[in-house]
């Protein structure tokens, strides 16, 4: 909000400047953000936090610089004087919205332009002048942070207010010139017949003050906090008075506010004053809160001398008496002990830490000084941030960028890559983005999509990070990992052709990553989601368990979502992984006598894959045989339909003599005849 | 060219004479070698068993030589054999070391071509930065807490001191899950705004004293443009004992921002409202970019403010059945996005998201 400092110094006289105050009360919480214009026009952003309804005024931030500067601070005493009774009626329906209603009415006004320095001042923090009298509740309200309201008191019908609950169906045309339908929980001032103004928000546009006014009733009330916030959200209207009421106004001005505004309607548009109507339906309590100099010290960690916290309080406006409910003013120890009562516009302070804070941050936050907290516990280790560190690191070293893709999907998305009943967003912030991700993949070929469209055709990325479905009424969430890529797994360069990145490439970077963990039986089979190519891509189990699917994009999913290119994805159910120990590296001595290697050229039946081979030769239980490599495969040619080559390399060893020829040759004949019980035979 | 001659005279004089001229001859055409097939030639004419020209000087020289002086001759022919063996030994490195050269010559390379490509995959920057922050803290001692980014309302403000429709809740701009009116409102299920929720948990879970940081994911109904991001990160940390002071909030957090900053980095503190710390505290550091003169980043200003901080609020411990009278403790929190921004001159949030490798590999 706007503040003016020449506006603060009619309440208090602290020997610095402007800027050293605004420093001082920057420091103290009433931040200045900004300062704009010269000399006594000179003006501040102050940004005052939602608790601090008492500093939303110029009086209430001249309070402030009375505590920081240990200054007096001028009271406001308007001089005014009732003349006879109102003859006016208050009755307050609600008691429960409306605590305490204060009203005057003056006679006789004459509207005219509003007096230079009120105009000037107003304009100063960004107000429009309008007259005398209706500037007077604007003025108040910089002044001293009380909502007043001045109705013409000629279009009150009946003679009297009554504060009630709207009536099924009323309606009213607020300041603004709308009509706002109420609604039987909403607070409104009424006259006899109708609602005048909205409680706490806006007055009404049939009984407010015009040129042709001639009598006024001032309206200073205190509205329950609650209540006003209820109707202002209802209605979507923030104004500056329900800002104040819904934060907790002070119920103890509602006098002063009254007559600060009768005073300068009579200053300015002349008139005679009634005497005070003061309706009050309950009483809000003032706190009385034990301070303990001790407690100060425990919870800052310096020693303010209770003196100082006495004073600080005092000049805040709180009472302080010395002793507490159990304990003499001083304790055997010198420590003192209080009992502080809140004034009535400290409606956020309630407990003795609130207390505190006020000493902390007047004595200032920068006085304190910098200690560092012993500890005497030790670290606990997330169960599996070592596991996904590890999987970032393989990730990181394999070529994947890492993502961060919005949470966010369509539902179609949400539906489509992952069997999973998806999350909705009560008030998304867009269609597109109404869903929560069932699976990360989506959001990675969108970045992929990105990159194409601008490019960028090598893309490789992972990104770690939740996933989320419903499971009857709660919201399963769990890590989830996948990786991308397209385009070349070698780039094009001068120095060769690019080699693009394939089935094998991803499978391989899968393995590494299955690497990492404590795995002995990792199995791959067909059985994958429809969105990937039937014909390239696999599902890895480890033991019964699926850990990872994987392959190439399906084409009419790559096509529908443009991307002209193969995109290769890799999702991995990491909660699974995560249920497996990190390997643990155990040295294998090297042997130390040579190795034979053996290749055999077969010609296989199509539809006879690897996997068959290794493990009819595993099967073979030969313990000599170290390694089983796919060296070569090759189609057509010579090759009859139906057939294709296949380079075999075994290779033997022993870790503890040299192989003999007649051994390799027996071992070579077993592998040969193992592969013909499957239908392939050696090439001629 | 040079032939082994016949000798008359073998007075010592005379076999000088003979070897000087022999050994000058297998000098010079050393000298003319130049490649290894011609000190092959070179080898087999002078050093060949059968024929070559050593041999001959035995056949020659040695033989003929009359009975009295064999012993002398045999003295100086194997002197003279030892000095030739020296000359073709040398041309052979010689002969040697020009075809290596020649070799290395034909295989020069312009070394001024690029590398080939063999890209690492880059640390995205938001998580790098919220890396450096984790270090920071683990190194003081704070374990790693995590937390879900489903929450349901008791987690993300009624413990944290956010009463139901206090206007301390406008603030926090969140995204609800649909279909939840059934429920009981602390049940209700949204996306949480900050990652204080954790802190709740952890508490529940832990028996002080505790330290914790709580990196994560939060959520915002905060429309995307170059500075607001619906979804960005948070660092919070918590520390709970039975002797934390203000002052120990202080020391810690200029403690670890001149960690992360460097020891130059200086810390301010100024009073804020956060319903769930009392008193409550804004943090700024002294610009780390600019050393205070004034730049992009801090506005001009010298300063960034940086974390909300303060002792946590007595009413967060009612909830997690801590003592306040017993306890206390400090609680700190900061984004992350906007770190990353100013720490690497982004000017954009959305960059962070839209996974360009344009961008994503400009960090590593
Ligand atoms: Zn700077």
């Amino acid at each position: 909000m706007k503040i003016s400092p020449n506006w603060i110094r009619d309440f208090v006289s602290p020997a610095a400047s402007d800027r050293g105050v605004a420093e001082a009360l920057t420091v103290s919480g009433i931040a200045i953000e900004g300062s704009f214009g010269e000399g006594a026009d000179q003006t501040w952003e102050a940004e005052i936090t939602t608790n601090r309804v008492d500093a939303m005024n110029h009086y209430g931030v001249a309070r402030e610089v009375s505590a920081i500067y240990d200054v007096d601070l001028a009271p406001i005493a308007p001089k005014v004087s009732g003349n006879g009774p109102a003859n006016f009626s208050i009755v307050i329906d609600d008691a429960e919205g409306c605590a305490r209603y204060t009203g005057r009415v003056v006679r006789g006004v004459k509207t005219a332009p509003a007096p230079a320095q009120i105009a000037h001042r107003l304009e100063l923090v960004e107000q429009r002048s309008i007259s005398n009298v209706a500037d007077a509740s604007n003025y108040v309200l910089n002044e001293i942070g009380q909502p007043t309201h001045a109705f013409d008191l000629d279009k009150l019908e009946g003679g009297k207010i009554i504060v009630r609950r709207a009536r099924e169906g009323e309606t009213i045309f607020t300041l603004d010139g709308i009509e706002r339908k109420l609604a039987p929980e909403d607070l409104v001032i009424a006259d006899a017949v109708k609602p005048v103004a909205i409680a706490g928000v806006m007055g009404g546009d049939a009984t407010m003050i015009t040129d042709a006014t001639k009598n006024v009733l001032i309206e200073s009330a205190w509205f329950d906090p609650a209540s006003i916030r209820r109707t202002s959200r209802r209605l979507g209207m923030h104004t500056d008075a329900s800002h104040r009421y819904e934060r907790g106004a002070d119920p103890g001005i509602t006098q002063l506010a009254c007559a600060r505004v009768a005073e300068l309607i009579l200053a300015s548009a002349g008139g005679a004053v009634s005497d005070e109507i003061d309706v009050v339906t309950r009483t809000i309590p003032q706190s009385r809160i034990p301070l303990a100099s001790s407690e100060v010290k425990r919870i800052l960690g310096v020693e303010i001398p209770p003196e100082e916290i006495a004073r600080i309080l005092r000049r805040l406006g709180f009472t302080v008496e010395p002793g507490g409910p159990f304990k003499p003013a001083v304790g055997l120890s010198g420590e003192a002990e209080f009992t502080v009562t809140v004034p009535t516009w400290r409606l956020d302070v309630e407990r003795e830490i609130d207390l505190i804070e006020e000493v902390a941050r007047i004595y200032s936050y920068l006085k304190i000084p910098n200690t560092l907290p012993s500890f005497a516990g030790g670290v606990i280790e997330e169960p599996v941030a070592g596991k996904r560190s590890e999987l970032r690191k393989r990730l990181l070293s394999l070529g994947y960028n890492e993502s961060l893709s919005s949470t966010f999907i369509p539902q179609e998305d949400a539906r489509a890559f992952a069997n999973a009943e998806p999350v909705r967003i009560a008030n998304p912030l867009s269609e597109e983005a109404s869903f929560m991700r069932t699976s990360l993949v989506p959001g990675l070929l969108l970045q992929i999509a990105y990159n194409l469209n601008r490019g960028n055709t090598d893309v490789q990325l992972f990104e770690a990070g939740h996933v989320y479905a419903m499971q009857s009424e709660a919201v399963d969430e769990h890590n989830s990992l996948a990786f991308v890529s397209t385009g070349a797994a070698c780039r094009a360069s001068v120095h060769g052709k690019p080699e693009p990145f394939n089935f094998f490439h991803i499978k391989g970077d899968l393995e590494q990553l299955l690497a990492a963990f404590d795995v002995k039986d990792v199995s791959f089979d067909r059985t994958v989601p429809v969105w990937l190519h039937p014909g390239r891509s696999a599902r890895a189990k480890v033991g019964g368990t699926t850990v990872a699917i994987f392959g190439q994009l399906h084409p009419e999913v790559a096509a529908a979502r443009k991307l002209k290119q193969e995109v290769f994805v890799a999702e991995i159910f990491v909660e699974a992984l995560y249920q497996l120990a990190l390997r643990q590296p155990v040295y294998t001595p090297i042997s130390k006598y040579p190795a034979v290697e053996r290749d055999f050229s077969f010609v296989l039946p199509e539809g006879l894959e690897f996997e068959s081979i290794r493990q009819k030769l595993s099967e073979l239980a030969i313990a000599e045989l170290t390694a089983i490599i796919p060296a070569e495969t090759f189609r057509g040619g010579s090759l009859a339909a139906g057939t294709y080559s296949f380079l075999l390399r075994v290779r033997f060893q022993s870790s503890e003599r040299t192989l003999r020829d007649d051994e390799v040759a027996s071992w070579s004949q077993q592998i040969i005849d193992a592969v013909g019980s499957l239908g392939g035979s050696l090439r001629q | 060219m040079y032939s082994v001659p016949k000798l008359e005279d073998f007075s010592p004089a005379s076999l000088d004479a003979a070897a000087d001229e022999l050994l000058a001859a297998l000098q010079a055409e050393s000298q003319a070698i130049s490649d290894p097939k011609a000190f092959e030639e070179f080898r087999n004419r002078w050093m060949a068993r059968k024929n070559g020209l050593l041999t001959q000087v035995n056949e020659s020289w040695l033989k003929a030589a009359p009975g009295p002086s064999k012993r002398d001759v045999g003295q100086r022919v194997n002197a003279l054999k030892a000095q030739a063996e020296a000359i073709v030994s040398a041309a052979e490195q010689l002969a040697a070391g020009s075809a290596l050269s020649a070799k290395i010559k034909s295989e020069t390379v312009d070394i001024s071509l690029p590398g080939i490509e063999r890209p690492l995959g880059v640390r995205h920057p938001v998580l790098r930065t919220l890396d450096e922050l984790i270090s920071v803290f683990v190194k003081m001692g704070y374990s790693i807490a995590e937390g879900p980014e489903v929450e349901t309302d008791y987690y993300n403000f009624e413990a944290l001191n956010f009463p139901p429709n206090h206007p301390a809740r406008d603030t926090q701009d969140t995204l609800f899950i649909a279909n939840q009116e059934m429920k009981a409102q602390r049940d209700r299920l949204l996306l949480r705004t900050h990652t204080s929720p954790v802190q709740i948990r952890s508490m529940e879970k832990l028996t002080p004293p505790v330290r914790v940081i709580c990196p994560g994911k939060v959520h915002r109904n905060d429309a995307p443009d170059a500075t607001h991001s619906p979804v960005f990160h948070q660092l919070e940390g918590l520390c709970v004992d039975t002797n934390i002071t203000f002052g120990d909030l202080k020391g810690t957090l200029d403690h670890a921002m001149k960690s992360m900053f460097g020891s130059d980095v200086k810390t301010s503190f100024r009073p804020s409202f956060f319903p769930f710390t009392e008193p409550s505290v804004e943090v700024s550091i002294s610009c780390p970019f600019c050393g205070g003169n004034g730049c992009r980043p801090c506005k001009q200003s010298g300063w960034i403010e940086l974390l909300g901080a303060g002792m946590v609020d007595p009413n967060v411990f009612g909830f997690v059945d801590y003592d306040p009278k017993k306890l206390s403790g400090f609680a700190f929190g900061m984004g992350i996005e906007r770190l990353a921004m100013m720490t690497y001159n982004v000017d954009d949030i959305q960059q962070f998201f839209y996974g360009d490798v344009r961008f994503l590999e400009q960090f590593a």
